[in-house]
């Protein structure tokens, strides 16, 4: 008769062992950890065979980088002038081919933009590798005249350049003054209230860093108050055109106080001015 | 008594315990195989009750997830005699089933049908001291119970109260909130051979499992054989089993009778065995395939080859007919019925209003038993098959599984039986803490 196949007390107790859902559990995934684990820590032992794997990796990370479809060749900047194209190259000095994991874009742009004369760039790697730079210039706006000499400022009161003369940007009006350009925005106002006298002005002059002055032609001032300046300025023009103040024999006009408009006579027109009221006064 | 009381109760703590785990293997150890079936206890409501499908007894709560079936050996007539093969036996089943189910069982439910068993019908009667019935009044009405002498080395494995009575009214399921005088109580304590128990909780320990409950398998084929009017009206399961025949009279859903006959399928075999002087395992090929109770004119004619490997050409090619195979096999199984029909007359079947007798096991599925058994044992004769489980395999639904299907049913739905009362305190040890923790438990 064939013998029945019971299992041996051992291998059933075994059995009965694997069947528990802890040992089980154990056995098939915490050893294969532990056996993992203990062999990663003694291969790491040695530190020449990490040297070794921590060289093939980064060989295999540059071959994968110097692929040529991550190769980049050259830079075209657009938006800017001539000048500010050399002007950036000087700044981010790039020697191509290069890979693009190496191209650091966000610094590069920050670098960029500490050019006075970039208002925003905006870099990226065009396919076909090209690093493609987009510039905003800032435009000039003013022409400051400081100790140091001109310079040109923008719309926003940036400074952007120097400049060689005054007759190089005939059409940029002039600002003058410490602290001027932090007020290019008033200034510019400023100018547009001031366009029907735009054949005798001569610019405008920052006073204390708070107010301005508008200075025109024969050595006269218009002393603007340091509010609403431009109200005031347009209320003297109103004035000018009725009675042609401006015309007159003064020097200064100052709208400082808003109720009360003076004007500075000059030594000559002063006389002329005592003389006739004496007249009046010897008449009566 | 009291021994036995607390090593039941443990039992029954056991299985509490594997209840709440929700896995628990099934043993039974038969004469002819050993089955060994692994449940597992969803608890009830799974099945949505208005899909036409109640609780069904309690076997909705669970399902079967592992089954095995082994070869016994080492048992004998029912009981085990040799203890190192059965423990083998025992192993290679649960293996088996644990495998298929796939998770580990530490709790097992075993039943056994040989050991001997004799019923007693037992009868207690108090005064009720308060006119409702507590809970209290049933354990001592039980406690009450004259015990018979049930000899030696004898052991109780069933004690079931079956009826309640109080004052004249009899026929109580439950007598707990009802009032009256006197409670009377009727009890069926069935006794087996305190060896055979023993041999089999060694058996069971030496598997690394726990025991955690024992049963008479003429009870549990009963409970599975038996339909519930059956149950109900009184009808008898006969378990024709491999090495004894068990049977078990019920009545209103309770046992009240258990015996065993310690003849069943394997003598059948010997028999053939002897008389074709072929070796156990052809004459049980034989008794399978071709074995038979009644035979015909036709058997007659059909010639079956009963082969062998002697070398012997003239004794290898020995034939017989069927007929002659039939004619060794009839008496063996009349005489099992024979049997099976004194122990029935003995309890007094037939004073019982229905008397339906189904036949189950193994041996029951002789062609043509049905038709032996109603000239042996009376007209209401059916042959029984097991009820259907969840998840139960097909090779495991025939007759010779009733016995495991019931003791599936037992461990889902026991019975209430004597220890499964609080002992009265009168009982305890007169010195315990016990006796006075309940004492005044009792009295405020």
């Amino acid at each position: 008769m064939r013998r029945d196949p019971a299992p041996s007390r051992l291998a059933y107790r075994l059995e009965r062992l694997w069947l528990r859902p802890l040992v089980r559990r154990a056995v098939r995934t915490g050893l294969p950890l532990v056996v993992a684990g203990a062999a990663a820590v003694w291969w790491a032992s040695d530190p020449a065979r990490v040297q070794t794997l921590r060289e093939t990796a980064q060989e295999m990370r540059r071959t994968v980088e110097e692929r040529p479809e991550f190769m980049v060749h050259l830079m075209a900047i657009d938006g800017a002038s001539a000048e500010l194209s050399r002007a950036v190259r000087e700044t981010v000095p790039v020697d191509f081919p290069l890979s693009s994991f190496d191209l650091d874009l966000e610094a590069m742009r920050a670098e960029i933009e500490t050019i006075d004369a970039v208002a925003s760039a905006h870099l990226r790697i065009k396919p076909g590798g090209t690093l493609q730079v987009e510039i905003v210039e800032r435009e000039p706006a003013l022409i400051w005249r400081t100790v140091e000499g001109l310079m040109l400022v923008d719309a926003e009161g940036h400074p952007i350049a120097a400049a060689a003369a005054r007759a190089d940007w005939p059409e940029l009006p002039l600002i003058a003054g410490e602290g001027a350009n932090d007020a290019a925005a008033q200034a510019l106002a400023l100018f547009e209230a001031a366009r029907p006298l735009s054949d005798r002005l001569r610019g405008l002059q920052r006073m204390g860093e708070r107010r301005w002055d508008v200075v025109l032609t024969r050595g006269q001032r218009i002393l603007l108050p340091e509010a609403r300046p431009v109200a005031a300025l347009e209320r003297l023009i109103a004035l000018d055109e009725a009675r042609d103040l401006l015309d007159r024999d003064l020097t200064h006009v100052d709208l400082r106080l808003p109720g009360r408009p003076t004007l500075r006579l000059t030594a000559d027109a002063m006389a002329e001015l005592v003389r006739i009221r004496s007249l009046d006064t010897v008449g009566d | 008594m009291t021994d036995l009381y607390q090593s039941q109760r443990a039992m029954r703590r056991m299985r509490k315990q594997a209840m709440d785990r929700g896995v628990v293997a099934i043993l039974d150890v038969g004469t002819a195989k050993i089955a060994c079936l692994v449940l597992r206890f969803d608890g009830p409501g799974r099945l949505p009750a208005h899909e036409g499908v109640g609780s069904l007894a309690g076997q909705s709560s669970f399902r079967v997830i592992g089954a095995a079936t082994t070869r016994s050996r080492g048992v004998q007539f029912g009981e085990i005699h040799a203890m190192q093969e059965t423990e083998r036996a025992i192993r290679t089943a649960v293996q088996a089933a644990q495998k298929m189910a796939g998770v580990r069982v530490d709790h097992v439910i075993a039943c056994f049908s040989g050991a001997r068993p004799r019923s007693y019908g037992l009868e207690g009667r108090i005064e009720l001291t308060d006119s409702v019935v507590q809970e209290a009044d049933v354990a001592r009405v039980l406690a009450a119970c004259d015990v018979p002498d049930i000899g030696p080395h004898r052991e109780v494995l069933h004690a079931q109260p079956v009826n309640f009575a109080i004052d004249h009214r009899t026929g109580l399921m439950d007598p707990r909130g009802q009032t009256g005088n006197a409670l009377m109580a009727d009890m069926h304590l069935l006794t087996v051979e305190e060896q055979a128990v023993q041999n089999l909780a060694y058996c069971i320990k030496r598997c690394d499992l726990e025991l955690a409950g024992l049963a008479s398998s003429a009870y549990v084929s009963g409970i599975s054989a038996l339909v519930e009017d059956e149950q109900e009206l009184g009808g008898a399961c006969v378990d024709i089993g491999g090495g004894a025949t068990s049977l078990s009279i019920f009545i209103k859903k309770h046992m009240i009778y258990a015996d065993s006959v310690r003849i069943g399928g394997e003598h059948v075999t010997a028999d053939i065995s002897k008389g074709l002087q072929v070796p156990m395992h052809v004459a049980e090929r034989l008794k399978t395939v071709h074995g038979g109770v009644v035979a015909t004119g036709m058997d007659d004619r059909e010639m079956i080859e009963i082969g062998g490997d002697t070398g012997d050409w003239e004794h290898d090619r020995r034939t017989v007919s069927r007929a002659e195979l039939i004619g060794i096999m009839r008496p063996r199984v009349e005489e099992i019925l024979e049997d099976v029909r004194q122990r029935l007359d003995a309890a007094g079947f037939e004073h019982l209003p229905a008397q339906q007798i189904v036949l189950t096991g193994g041996g029951s599925q002789i062609p043509g038993l049905d038709g032996l058994a109603s000239r042996i044992l009376g007209q209401q004769v059916r042959l029984g098959r097991p009820l259907r489980v969840q998840g139960l395999p097909q090779a495991a639904a025939g007759p010779a599984f009733a016995s495991s299907v019931g003791l599936c049913l037992f461990a889902a739905h026991p019975q209430d039986e004597w220890w499964d009362f609080e002992m009265p305190a009168d009982r305890l040890p007169a010195r315990s803490l016990k006796r006075a923790i309940r004492w005044f438990r009792d009295n405020w």
